[in-house]
């Protein structure tokens, strides 16, 4: 808890909400999907990290009194499509170099790019889910600069027309920083680059903290996930982001000098480079420096904590855009695009709305509505009548722990949200006990079967006659003569001592409520 | 075997030109009779009726390449007799055992270097794609290949396709087989000469801004442009892509369209080619005798105004002008169009096209294949490789193109000029739209001198003036030779017919009929004829 509450302070250290400081009741492992599952406050929890003195943290909240950031995210999220953008090799990471390689990705002489229709399929989700205007015609550009890995000297890429512009993300930040809902513009989203195919959305500068920049990436990476258009995994770098940055005191209208940070590879790295890129351009300017805010690309250094100049823009570089006469312009009719439309799922924010309306709380929300598995376990659990918020209890606890422990996503555990459902109502309509339940679960979980055959098999039936229980009770009294001497003596914490006798005589099935009633009943009668 | 070239006759009898016909002259004989048969359906004819074998036609052939060849140098690379030999060994053998063979079954294809074949070198003329072989064939080629043809070389060009004269390949200085002192054309020089000198039946070219047209006309061959996206170009070696095709050369009009006929259609492997349905382009080769007195009645045909007129040769004006009248008297209706913004085609065309190819010369650093000049840094390694392996001409278009599509300058030139393509396009399909074709010279001159403009680019580039306004509008266009400059010891002049699009139909149609009736003329070259 301590600990927690220490990497709280640090991850927030110039959060403008106090209630920030109040670290989690409830540490969760939010880690759904060990190697996907992280959002940006989950994240936080992995992360190693130092705590700032009192004194730092005291300095940036007087800097931000004065000053305001000014965020802009480019994100680069590499589409899953079975093969390469404009060439049919497929495309796996991790594969050796060169091993999936053709004319036509190797750029020979000759060779031409054919687009793959699954781009402009992703493209056109990825625009509608951002509710972006999609623009009908778009067309390609070649973006032309000398480099080793870009076999043709050009990039394929969108240049003046993107297929998708003027959309919103909508944003709910975790409860722990304060929670609220904030709505993101997307300025473009556009095909940017051959060979691998890349999807390149731009924000709006609409960010003010490290935390809204990190959640507002976080739920992109749900929105590609939910679409399945990407893996969104940072790590690989299928999800990449790009952070603007600038300062100005509050108030002035026009931007400061923007910096850009890259080499940002998990949430929180983004929400961390970009509190202290905040502090750094902040600090410079109270101190009279503003000029020394140079227009550059910074790189994130996670092992100082630090930005560090990587570039200097001398100047913008020249790309030579001009229209790729290789490829026809990418024209869509009204047709095919309601079609996608019809064909997404539904959106984290449609689900979390939903969430919220079926009485559950923020937190469960956020965690449930995280990861689309889980989303669609829970989704297929409540589906059997199951309690709502049983259902989430039992999610977000035991199974999400199970999970966690053995590195395994929701896909893998052998539960079936049927089973899980017949679960709760076994515990709700009396048949089995909550520590029953529990023991249930995890042979559920690690090797499945059905409730009903385990509660048969093990003999699980609650015992809830009052007669067969009192004939335990009296067992369980008379050999235990010494202490029941002592009870009555008043030492009445004994109380527990026979419960658990009790228990343990009949295997854990008692019904809690009346084993205790009758126990109470025959330890006060008068002997 | 050549039999020389006969005094020009009047109308002869056309029975010679179809799969009806009965020729039992000398197969290979290219032209023993005037007009022009079309030596793929002789040599078709002749395979057939098992009058002679596949080999038999490779050995004379290879035989003829090899005898002009050093004076021609038309070819960079010719494929080794028995590779060429086998192929046709295995022709015969489908033949004897009553097998199907493809309609281009035993002909010999000369294709042009930057044109790609997974057997051959494809270099391109420049050094920095010395000895490269393509892992694949070009689409045109495979499709070849099906057909049953044999491809027995690789032709010269200027280097990447830039140029006239093909004086600019990196390797080598093609001659008119007409003249020797004289330039072939280009940059499809070497493919032209090639089908002039009989080295080869057909031969492909390509054609960005006149590169199929203007050395057909300097060689008295027949050269064909197709519709852009008629052919596919995955294999042809960009220079520009918003203008490349792929182009056909035959000593007939009928020889040219049965090779477009053979490489035309959609190809998944390029996205600008089109769905547009291929017709049999075949068909279009009806024997004379089925025709009426006037098989032309009807045809609108435009000349184009500013084609006749100053910076023309007065001969080249002449002869355009006497193929003129013939078309009249096969029935066309002839009218003069006014194309006031043709003009503007050559620097439009030169900023495009130059632009073009700055991007896609880009993949020539030495990295991957090709030539590399070691460098201790990546960018002298790039610098140094593309220093030495490009020639000056394409050093200089690359530049220029860079600068046209350079930030603050991409206004004034590349969008201006893609403006004035927009121009040149409306302006052809509104004259298409009134004629079904439109006529011009294919060149301001004849073939001149090597060596003559090598250090007046812009009296080079000047001369592409009839032809890159079709490559800026797309269009398809067909050249045959219509006359002599001088005499009938002249050098020959070529007229260009322009279509509308995905009409070359009709161009072959009528470039058969004007090629069948046209009288007096033989389009052999005196060292092939004198044989």
């Amino acid at each position: 808890m301590a600990l927690t509450l220490l990497r709280g302070l640090h991850s927030n250290c110039f959060r403008l909400y106090p209630s920030v400081y109040v670290a989690r009741k409830h540490v969760r492992h939010f880690s759904v999907r060990s190697s996907q599952g992280q959002t940006a406050m989950q994240e936080k929890q992995h992360t190693q990290l130092k705590a700032s003195t009192k004194s730092e943290s005291a300095k940036y909240e007087e800097v931000l009194k004065n000053y305001e950031a000014v965020i802009g995210i480019e994100t680069h999220v590499q589409l899953s499509t079975r093969t390469k953008a404009f060439c049919s090799c497929p495309y796996n990471y991790g594969a050796h170099p060169n091993t999936s390689v053709c004319p036509v990705c190797m750029g020979l002489p000759g060779a031409l790019p054919v687009l793959n229709s699954k781009v402009i399929e992703s493209a056109v989700k990825v625009g509608l889910a951002l509710n972006c205007k999609l623009s009908l015609s778009s067309k390609f550009d070649r973006k032309q600069y000398f480099y080793p890995d870009l076999p043709k000297g050009y990039q394929i890429s969108q240049f003046d027309i993107p297929i998708a512009a003027g959309g919103y993300l909508d944003v709910d930040l975790p409860v722990e920083f304060g929670g609220g809902h904030r709505m993101f513009g997307v300025t473009r989203v556009d095909l940017n680059r051959a060979g691998v195919p890349l999807l390149e959305i731009v924000s709006e500068p609409d960010m003010r903290t490290g935390t809204e920049a990190a959640e507002y990436a976080a739920e992109l990476q749900r929105l590609v996930r939910y679409l399945g258009v990407s893996n969104g995994n940072m790590q690989e770098g299928s999800l990449r982001c790009d952070v603007n940055i600038s300062v100005r005191p509050h108030g002035q209208e026009e931007f400061g000098t923007k910096v850009e940070i890259k080499n940002l590879n998990s949430f929180s790295s983004v929400s961390r480079a970009i509190d202290y890129e905040i502090l750094r351009q902040a600090q410079l300017h109270s101190q009279g420096q503003a000029d020394q805010i140079v227009q550059e690309t910074r790189l994130w250094e996670e092992g100082a904590q630090k930005t560090f100049t990587m570039r200097k823009k001398e100047g913008l570089a020249d790309y030579r855009y001009f229209p790729e006469p290789d490829l026809p312009g990418v024209n869509l009719s009204e047709e095919y695009i309601s079609t996608i439309r019809d064909s997404l799922p539904e959106l984290p924010e449609t689900k979390r709305r939903r969430y919220e309306n079926m009485g559950l709380n923020m937190q469960d929300v956020l965690f449930l509505a995280n990861d689309i598995n889980v989303a669609a376990f829970f989704d297929a659990t409540i589906a059997t009548g199951a309690d709502v918020k049983l259902a989430a209890n039992w999610i977000m606890g035991d199974i999400a722990a199970y999970m966690n422990n053995e590195k395994l996503s929701i896909d893998d555990i052998k539960l079936t949200p049927q089973e899980l459902g017949e679960l709760i109502a076994s515990i709700k309509g009396g048949t089995i006990n909550g520590k029953i339940g529990k023991e249930i679960l995890f042979e559920l979980v690690a090797k499945g079967g059905t409730v009903k055959g385990l509660i048969q098999e093990k003999d699980l039936v609650q015992i809830a006659d009052p007669s067969e229980i009192e004939k335990i009770v009296d067992k369980v009294l008379a050999n235990n003569s010494k202490q029941l001497e002592q009870y009555r003596g008043g030492k009445t914490k004994l109380q527990g001592f026979f419960a658990g006798q009790i228990m343990k005589e009949t295997k854990g099935k008692a019904n809690p409520a009346l084993l205790n009633k009758i126990l109470l009943e025959k330890l006060n009668s008068k002997p | 075997m050549l039999s020389s070239a006969q005094t020009p006759r009047l109308l002869r009898s056309p029975a010679a030109l179809t799969f009806k016909c009965l020729h039992t002259s000398p197969i290979l004989t290219p032209a023993s009779t005037s007009p022009s048969p079309s030596q793929i359906l002789t040599n078709r004819k002749a395979l057939l009726s098992r009058q002679t074998s596949a080999v038999d036609l490779a050995k004379s052939f290879l035989q003829r390449l090899r005898r002009h060849e050093p004076q021609i140098s038309s070819f960079l690379y010719v494929s080794p007799d028995d590779i060429v030999l086998k192929q046709a060994e295995e022709l015969d053998n489908r033949i004897k055992n009553n097998e199907e063979v493809g309609p281009l079954a035993g002909v010999l294809v000369g294709v042009k270097d930057n044109i790609c074949t997974r057997d051959m070198p494809s270099t391109a003329g420049s050094r920095i794609l010395e000895n490269y072989r393509p892992p694949f064939d070009a689409t045109a080629v495979r499709k070849l290949r099906e057909m049953g043809a044999i491809i027995i070389g690789k032709t010269n060009l200027d280097e990447f396709g830039m140029g006239s004269t093909t004086e600019g390949s990196a390797y080598q200085v093609t001659a008119n087989p007409w003249d020797l002192s004289r330039v072939p054309g280009g940059s499809s020089g070497g493919s032209a000469a090639a089908v002039s000198a009989r080295q080869c039946t057909v031969a492909l070219g390509s054609d960005t801004g006149g590169s199929v047209r203007q050395p057909a006309s300097f060689c008295g061959v027949v050269g064909l442009k197709p519709t852009y996206g008629r052919v596919s170009r995955y294999g042809l070696v960009a220079y520009a892509s918003s203008l490349d095709v792929i182009g056909c050369f035959g000593s007939s009009v009928a020889d040219a369209g049965l090779l477009l006929n053979s490489i035309s259609g959609f190809d998944n492997f390029d996205a600008t080619s089109s769905k547009q349905e291929v017709p049999d382009y075949a068909s279009q080769f009806v024997p004379l005798d089925y025709l009426e007195s006037k098989p032309l009645k009807g045809l609108r045909v435009g000349v184009i105004h500013e084609t006749l007129g100053n910076g023309v040769d007065s001969e080249v004006v002449s002869s355009v002008r006497s193929a003129i009248s013939h078309l009249e008297e096969l029935g066309c209706t002839v009218s003069e169009v006014s194309l006031p913004s043709f003009s503007l085609g050559l620097p439009a065309y030169y900023i495009l096209a130059s632009s073009e190819s700055s991007s896609n010369l880009s993949r020539y650093d030495g990295v991957r294949y090709g030539n590399q000049v070691f460098g201790e840094e990546l960018k002298s390694l790039y610098g140094d490789s593309r220093a030495e392996g490009l020639g000056s001409e394409v050093k200089m278009r690359i530049l220029m193109g860079t600068y046209a599509l350079s930030a603050g300058y991409y206004d004034a030139y590349y969008k201006r000029a893609q403006q004035v393509r927009t121009i040149i396009r409306n302006s052809f399909k509104d004259a298409l739209d009134k004629n079904d074709i439109l006529i011009s010279p294919a060149a301001p001159s004849v073939a001149y001198k090597i060596g003559e403009k090598k250090n007046d680019p812009l009296a080079m580039y000047s001369g592409d003036i009839m032809t890159v306004n079709v490559n800026l509008a797309g269009l398809p266009a067909l050249v045959l030779p219509c006359g002599y400059d001088g005499g009938s010891a002249g050098m020959p002049v070529g007229i260009q017919m322009i279509g509308a699009a995905f009409d070359e139909e009709k161009l072959l149609k009528i470039g058969h009929i004007f090629e069948q009736t046209l009288e007096g003329y033989s389009f052999i070259p005196p060292l092939v004829a004198d044989e």
